[in-house]
């Protein structure tokens, strides 16, 4: 989900860090970067950057704890969408890491059919639409897992919702800034 | 059965491939599927007829007992024959017909194979659903096929026309369905038959299925879709708007027949349909210098003999009509098929240009004469006999002589076009220059040939013809009769109307010329297609009145709107039915104290702020504060929730905030609404403040399917957290239903705002795209091909 990009510039940047403390980390900040500067807000994009994949990381929490504590698929789904938010918040729309490879659209689709789907594999097997089974593992190193079908119709709602979001950012958020930007382009 | 069925469906399904880069042979592949149904429906044909009837039996969904139910009886083997037979050969004159690889010869092949799969199981189905689901697939198909790339408005507005003509027959149709099926307790034709229906149910449902077959046969008044579909290819007309497709309003009734018995009103109205369109549609026909319109028009007047025949419920009547199915789906089939090769080889269908055709293509000219002497009933052929017997069915006293100077008077019209259509298509004329033809391939021939000889044969061959007619007229009345299907009954009243019918008719062609002037000095009051467009005219004029009236595009008034229908229906209710407010008590946490108090303070500031920014953070500190409510009550997911979209909500206010003013406008007309505004809403929020209290009152233990919930959550989800066990799998339907509502308002949501910025976009490209260029601007966007 998270940008390939994104995460070989904390890896880079993390092993700079590491071995030449006194170089200039400049992947944490936005290069090549064209925005007024006094629209800029340095600490709120390096935070940005910071956050994010432990953002990322507690979503995908969410959407596994669901089952047994506080969480689930649809506020996974909102806290990894709102991290998207964040970078674009501090980035603005020329922040292209931020943008999922994926468009919002396909995102969307690719969640609603994962729920109908599904909803639907029970009856390959002679159940009914929408059952659920339980089914567990045993890993080695982690002990027993227990996996339940539904969580798939969890990962759908995850999905559904992320792509609800970064398309509302690609709307009302890029959208409207490019139209500001464009010649005649209204107030502010 | 339905694995024949379904090898249509899926042969048209994978064939789209096949068609792109072997056109032709998609049609050959397309051929199988129909030849394996006609073989199939062959085998079984003397175990049918001997009255041992396949039955096959799908349930697909047995808590809501439904299912797909098939049976191979004799009307359905005859209208088999039809379907398949003809679309066998149909897809094989396809080949030919397609030259170079079109896109209409891509799209047909397949959507052919479709139509005979719909067509064939619309024809076996024993149950009523099943019945309308094969029916509206057809539909469907017909719409595409007429429609074709729709690139032509011609084409567009005529599949329109058929498709939401039908598609209106079709709906009433299923509404008489359920009216019958809900009555009599089941959807099976044969068990509803085995009971017939009796009572008013049984005659709304009566009229309402009627209603669906005149439309899907072209019964006058809604007969104006068949001509205009005419704008299809012609093997495409031949196969739907002429053999099998608009018989199935006729099928419909004939397999409604020994339901329908106890009402006494078909017999009146099918024949009073049935004539008139006889009527109209002959003398339409003789009027058309297009063969494709001539002959259309001639279909909508062999349906509506074939509805009098249809509807008639006595033996043989019902003899004369599978007769005449088989004979028409024949004849039709030829001549459609004959037209288009002279359309196909001369370029042109207009009878004002066609001349001396028939000396330079004797074997096309051959077979279309085979054909039109069965249309007009000349003996040996089959239309002969079927005819005779319709003839024979109407003998006697009473209405019964109203019929059959309708149907003899219909017949002499329908001799009158035949004679046109020949000539027309096919003499020599003196003051026309002989049409320049290529010869066609044989293949292209062979198809038409094969039906004309069986016009021939099936009269000929007459016991044959009569046993299958016969078995299925005993079985849709429940008696035999005396009377045969046959070329020869003796000097009798049905062969002298057959020879005035033919007299007649012919002399009605040779005069027909000075007739067509006289007719076109009369007026038409009632035109059909004039009719069909001022309706849709004034739908839309509705449509837009309604819509320009309630989507006025002002968000107070909708709200106004919203408030005021909560404050009337389930408000007036709460006044209503007193409830009185039990266990009332201040608060249940000493922290619910001051959250109320920030959220009191916060509204007061929304009402008071003037810029909008500052009313968007107040109404986001009125909802963390609502979040630190459920918290403090014991709803951590609930409050999760609630602060995730409650941020979401805030950082989208403020995004669209860009576009905005900064401060709320105040305009004179806003000001003059400000008390109404103020009075509204004042009185929402009482009432929701009122039905708070209420609904929260009014229950003090947990209700019985949250105590189910709170019990099975653990074993039956292997959840520990309720609420997810009930969203993800209790309620899991639900939540499929919400997420696609979901997708789709976020889908419409987006394209609005795209669509509106792409456009405004355009506007400024337009007035100056010199300083677009010089902008910078992310490169992927649409504008970036501004640049020079």
């Amino acid at each position: 989900m998270t940008d390939s990009r994104a995460s070989d510039g904390q890896g880079e940047a993390a092993e700079g860090a590491w071995f030449h403390s006194d170089a200039p980390a400049e992947r944490w900040l936005l290069s090549g970067y064209s925005r007024d500067p006094r629209e800029r807000t340095i600490l709120l994009e390096l935070v940005a950057r910071v956050v994010f994949p432990t953002v990322i990381v507690f979503s995908v929490y969410l959407l596994f704890a669901g089952h047994y504590r506080s969480g689930g698929g649809f506020s996974g789904g909102l806290v990894a969408g709102q991290a998207f938010v964040l970078r674009y918040l501090a980035g603005g729309r020329l922040d292209d890491s931020s943008t999922v490879s994926m468009r919002p659209p396909v995102l969307i689709g690719i969640g609603l059919t994962t729920a109908v789907l599904t909803g639907l594999v029970p009856v390959l097997f002679g159940g009914v639409v929408l059952e659920s089974a339980s089914f567990t593992f045993a890993v080695p190193l982690l002990g027993k897992i227990k996996v339940v079908s539904s969580l798939f119709l969890d990962i759908g709602v995850y999905l559904l919702i992320l792509g609800v979001v970064l398309d509302l950012l690609r709307t009302l958020g890029s959208g409207i800034e490019a139209d500001i930007a464009a010649p005649g382009g209204g107030p502010r | 059965m339905l694995a024949l069925v379904i090898s249509h469906l899926l042969v048209a399904l994978l064939l789209p491939p096949v068609a792109m880069r072997h056109t032709r042979a998609a049609y050959l592949v397309a051929a199988l599927p129909p030849a394996a149904a006609l073989c199939w429906a062959l085998a079984h044909a003397a175990a049918v007829l001997a009255g041992d009837q396949p039955v096959e039996r799908v349930t697909w969904s047995a808590t809501l007992g439904l299912e797909f139910v098939f049976r191979l009886d004799t009307l359905a083997l005859v209208m088999t024959l039809l379907v398949s037979g003809i679309g066998v050969l149909v897809l094989l004159y396809s080949r030919w017909y397609f030259e170079t690889p079109s896109g209409d010869a891509k799209r047909s092949a397949p959507l052919l194979l479709a139509f005979a799969g719909a067509m064939f199981g619309l024809v076996l189905a024993d149950h009523l659903l099943t019945l309308y689901i094969f029916w509206e697939l057809t539909t469907i198909c017909s719409f595409l096929l007429v429609g074709q790339s729709g690139v032509s408005r011609e084409s567009r507005r005529a599949s329109l026309q058929a498709l939401l003509v039908t598609t209106l027959g079709g709906l009433v149709m299923l509404l008489g369905f359920i009216v019958l099926g809900e009555t009599s307790g089941t959807y099976r034709i044969s068990r509803l038959a085995a009971e017939p229906p009796t009572g008013s149910a049984a005659a709304i449902a009566t009229g309402l299925i009627l209603v669906g077959a005149f439309t899907k046969s072209a019964q006058v008044p809604f007969h104006n879709w068949l001509p205009a579909a005419m704008v299809a290819p012609t093997p495409i007309s031949a196969y739907l708007h002429a053999a099998s497709m608009v018989k199935a309003g006729v099928f419909l009734i004939g397999r409604l027949t020994p339901v329908l018995s106890e009402v006494s009103y078909l017999p009146v109205v099918t024949a009073v349909f049935g004539l008139v369109t006889m009527f109209v549609g002959g003398w339409r026909a003789l009027r058309e210098y297009d063969l494709k319109l001539l002959l259309a028009y001639g279909t909508i007047s062999q349906l509506g003999f074939l509805m009098v025949l249809a509807g008639s419920g006595s033996y043989t009547g019902e003899l004369a009509l599978a007769g005449m199915l088989l004979a028409h789906g024949a004849f039709k089939a030829t001549l459609f098929l004959v037209i288009g090769i002279v359309d196909h080889q001369t370029g042109t269908r207009d009878i004002r240009e066609l001349s001396g055709v028939g000396r330079r293509l004797p074997w096309v000219a051959t077979v279309a004469a085979l054909a039109a002497m069965s249309m007009a009933g000349v003996p040996p052929m089959i239309g002969f006999v079927a005819k005779e017997a319709a003839f024979e069915a109407y003998l006697g006293a009473g209405p019964a002589v109203a019929v059959e100077v309708g149907l003899v008077l219909g017949s002499v019209l329908t001799v009158a076009y035949t004679a046109r259509l020949l000539v027309g298509g096919f003499a020599s004329k003196r003051d026309t220059m002989p049409t320049e033809v290529h010869p066609p391939p044989v293949g292209m021939l062979l198809p038409p040939a094969v039906t004309a000889l069986l016009c021939l044969a099936l009269g000929v061959a007459y016991p044959v013809t009569d046993e299958l007619a016969a078995t299925y007229a005993e079985r849709a009345v429940g008696h035999s009769g005396e009377y045969h299907l046959g070329l020869w009954h003796g000097f009798n009243l049905p062969l002298a109307l057959s020879l005035i019918t033919l007299l007649g008719g012919l002399a009605l062609a040779a005069y027909n010329a000075g007739l067509n002037r006289l007719r076109d000095r009369l007026p038409s009051p009632l035109d059909a297609q004039r009719g069909y467009e001022r309706v849709m005219g004034s739908l839309e004029r509705l449509a837009v009145g309604v819509t320009g009236r309630v989507q006025v595009g002002s968000l107070p008034t909708y709200l106004g709107i919203i408030l005021l229908t909560v404050l009337a229906v389930p408000g007036s209710v709460l006044l209503i039915r007193v409830t009185p407010i039990e266990q009332l008590r201040w608060w249940d946490n000493v922290l619910q104290l001051p959250l109320a108090l920030v959220i009191l303070i916060a509204a007061a500031g929304v009402v008071r702020a003037t810029r909008r920014i500052t009313a968007v953070l107040l109404v986001g500190v009125i909802g963390y504060a609502i979040g630190g409510m459920f918290i403090v009550g014991g709803g951590p997911d609930l409050a999760l929730t609630q602060f995730l979209v409650e941020t979401l909500t805030l950082i989208a206010f403020v995004l669209v905030l860009r576009r905005l003013p900064a401060r709320f406008t105040e305009t004179p007309s806003s000001r003059r609404v400000r008390l109404p505004k103020v009075l509204i809403s004042l009185a929402g929020g009482v009432f929701v403040g009122f039905a708070a209290l209420i609904f929260s009152s009014a229950r003090d233990t947990p209700s019985a399917v949250s105590r189910e919930y709170l019990e099975h959550a653990e074993e039956g989800t292997s959840a520990t957290n309720v609420v997810n066990a009930i969203i993800i799998d209790f309620r899991a339907f639900d939540t499929v239903g919400e997420l696609s509502v979901l997708a789709v308002a976020a889908t419409g949501v987006a394209s609005l705002v795209l669509s509106a910025r792409s456009a405004r976009r355009r506007k400024h490209a337009r007035s100056d795209w010199e300083s677009l260029s010089t902008a910078g601007r992310a490169p992927g966007e649409r504008g970036g091909k501004g640049r020079t």
